[in-house]
């Protein structure tokens, strides 16, 4: 087997990653698996930080299957805390909230690999942004099961998940207004 | 402000107190990440930007008092002496990473040490909570509530999409690392940890030695936490992890009761060799007391030692790190000193449960 990084040594290193049952391998010789911080001599094996700047390393050759995605990004930085992109797939962290914004495009493939497959926030949510979130979700749970109900002909638990859904859009719309 | 408190004890007040399943389960930590908006990771911060947080939170809770936990209490790691900082990552009041970069680093500590938090970490906060025994639930439920006392007065980095942003990718959602400290000595010498640690695996959750990351199952205790922070709610990241360490708390029992009932001679003469060790030895490395420890402590559990409480494992294994040892010295001493140390400190601690 070829390395599938430099696709011209062979592949000495077979790392998988499992992660809830999802499976990611690698296979690459050494000399690029040092290169792409794969992995580490001399410390302690290799450790989470180096394995996770390489998936960002990863994506554009094995998502894409060619380079010139990566090329595009190295001039990208986040307008507030200048981090650049490069600075970001090398180090593996993000400078600031903004970060999560500027590198979006980027970011799913990498989230789903560290989080088995999840790009998505679910969870506690702050006080502070308000009850609003936390009813759209609710809104969206209920309207849902509703369509499931109305599927299974069940129109009576339905019509009273349609009075709930109302309710809760009537409150939001109240406070509003008062808020205006 | 008196540290003393802090570092008289070996164990935290809340440590004393016997949880559920407190004969496997020593503790139940829930450890949240949050970041203020609108400022730069402490990652890459400016020191001034760093200070201004810190001053923040020292301004807004030093000797805040919150619920029944009693007076808050505001450290700056810059205040600490090498030692202290030590003390403090043995005890885990805060993480070595926060003691390595101390310049603005510090830590909001309860008066039972059972709440620390963290400030300018990797993230801006980190909340610590712990609770005695296996009760991860409850641990998660107190933890919510220090998060939404903190919100009162800070707006958090938060993302409808994303959750809770965090520095690293690996925290982001839920910015939530539930664990267990567990004490498994019977499935380690049936070698069955190697066989359970890649299926544990599997489930998305991490099994580590004592002092986190890199660090080896010192004393047989092992720390078993979730990996996953996106796309599952703390509830079910929580019972996950609970599922899992049931299995292994039952699992633990039926190998010491296997143990006790095939090689019951062997096990009781492993145990009181360990005993005779912390017992009467006069140099005794950090290692060796924490594996004749562990025995010592399943002998309390399995009743061969009668005249001992079970809290001694936890006590002991932090009195006999290399900061609280110095710190007992009050001075630096070098590696046969410490041996010296520990050993004659060992003696003591077990005399005094004889008399």
């Amino acid at each position: 087997m070829e390395c599938q990084e430099c696709h011209i040594r062979p592949a000495t290193l077979h790392l998988t990653n499992v992660v809830n049952g999802q499976k990611t391998e690698m296979h690459v010789c050494e000399q690029c698996a040092k290169e792409n911080g794969y992995v580490s001599y001399g410390q302690e094996g290799y450790s989470l930080h180096n394995l996770l700047s390489g998936l960002f390393h990863m994506n554009p050759s094995t998502v894409q299957g060619h380079k010139h995605f990566s090329q595009a990004q190295p001039t990208l930085a986040c307008p507030k805390c200048g981090l650049t992109y490069n600075e970001f797939t090398r180090i593996g962290k993000f400078g600031c909230a903004s970060c999560y914004e500027t590198f979006e495009d980027n970011l799913n493939p990498v989230f789903r690999r560290v989080h088995s497959g999840n790009t998505k926030h679910e969870g506690k949510i702050p006080k502070r942004m308000g009850g609003g979130i936390e009813k759209k979700r609710k809104i969206a749970a209920y309207r849902e099961s509703m369509q499931q109900y109305i599927q299974a002909e069940e129109f009576e638990k339905a019509a009273e998940l349609r009075d709930k859904i109302r309710s809760l859009e009537q409150q939001s719309d109240e406070r509003e207004e008062g808020e205006s | 402000m008196s540290l003393e408190k802090f570092m008289s004890d070996a164990i935290s007040p809340w440590m004393k107190e016997n949880g559920p399943d407190c004969d496997i389960v020593m503790s139940s930590r829930i450890r949240l990440a949050r970041n203020f908006e609108n400022r730069t990771f402490p990652l890459i911060a400016k020191a001034e930007d760093l200070d201004d947080v810190l001053n923040f939170f020292q301004d807004s809770y030093q000797d805040a008092s919150f619920k029944d936990r009693g007076q808050m209490q505001f450290v700056r790691i810059a205040d600490l002496s090498p030692i202290e900082k030590k003390v403090f990552v043995e005890k885990h009041l805060i993480s070595p990473h926060l003691a390595e970069h101390a310049e603005e680093a510090g830590v909001l500590l309860s008066e039972s040490e059972q709440v620390s938090i963290m400030v300018n970490e990797e993230d801006h906060l980190r909340i610590q909570l712990y609770l005695p025994g296996f009760q991860l639930q409850k641990a998660l439920q107190e933890a919510f509530e220090v998060d939404d006392w903190l919100e009162q007065k800070i707006t958090y980095a938060f993302d409808e999409e994303r959750g809770y942003l965090t520095t690293c990718p690996t925290n982001v959602g839920t910015g939530l690392r539930a664990s267990v400290m567990m004490h498994l000595p019977a499935l380690t010498m049936t070698h069955q940890m190697n066989r359970l640690t890649p299926a544990i695996n599997q489930l998305g959750l991490v099994v580590r030695g004592i002092y986190g990351e890199g660090s080896e199952a010192q004393g047989n205790i092992y720390q078993i936490s979730n990996q996953i922070t996106l796309g599952k709610s703390e509830q079910d990241i929580v019972e996950d992890l609970e599922s899992v360490v049931s299995q292994l708390v039952e699992q633990e029992r039926q190998a010491r009761q296997t143990l006790t009932e095939e090689l019951s001679i062997q096990l009781e003469d492993r145990i009181f060799r360990s005993y005779g060790t912390l017992r009467y030895s006069r140099i005794i490395e950090s290692k060796e007391a924490a594996t004749c420890l562990s025995d010592v402590r399943l002998g309390i559990d399995l009743g061969y030692i009668e005249d001992m409480p079970q809290s001694i494992l936890n006590e002991l294994m932090v009195l006999i790190q290399p900061g609280f040892l110095q710190h007992y010295a009050n001075r630096s001493l070098s590696g046969r000193e410490r041996d010296v140390l520990r050993a004659s400190l060992i003696r003591e601690r077990m005399h005094l449960e004889n008399n």
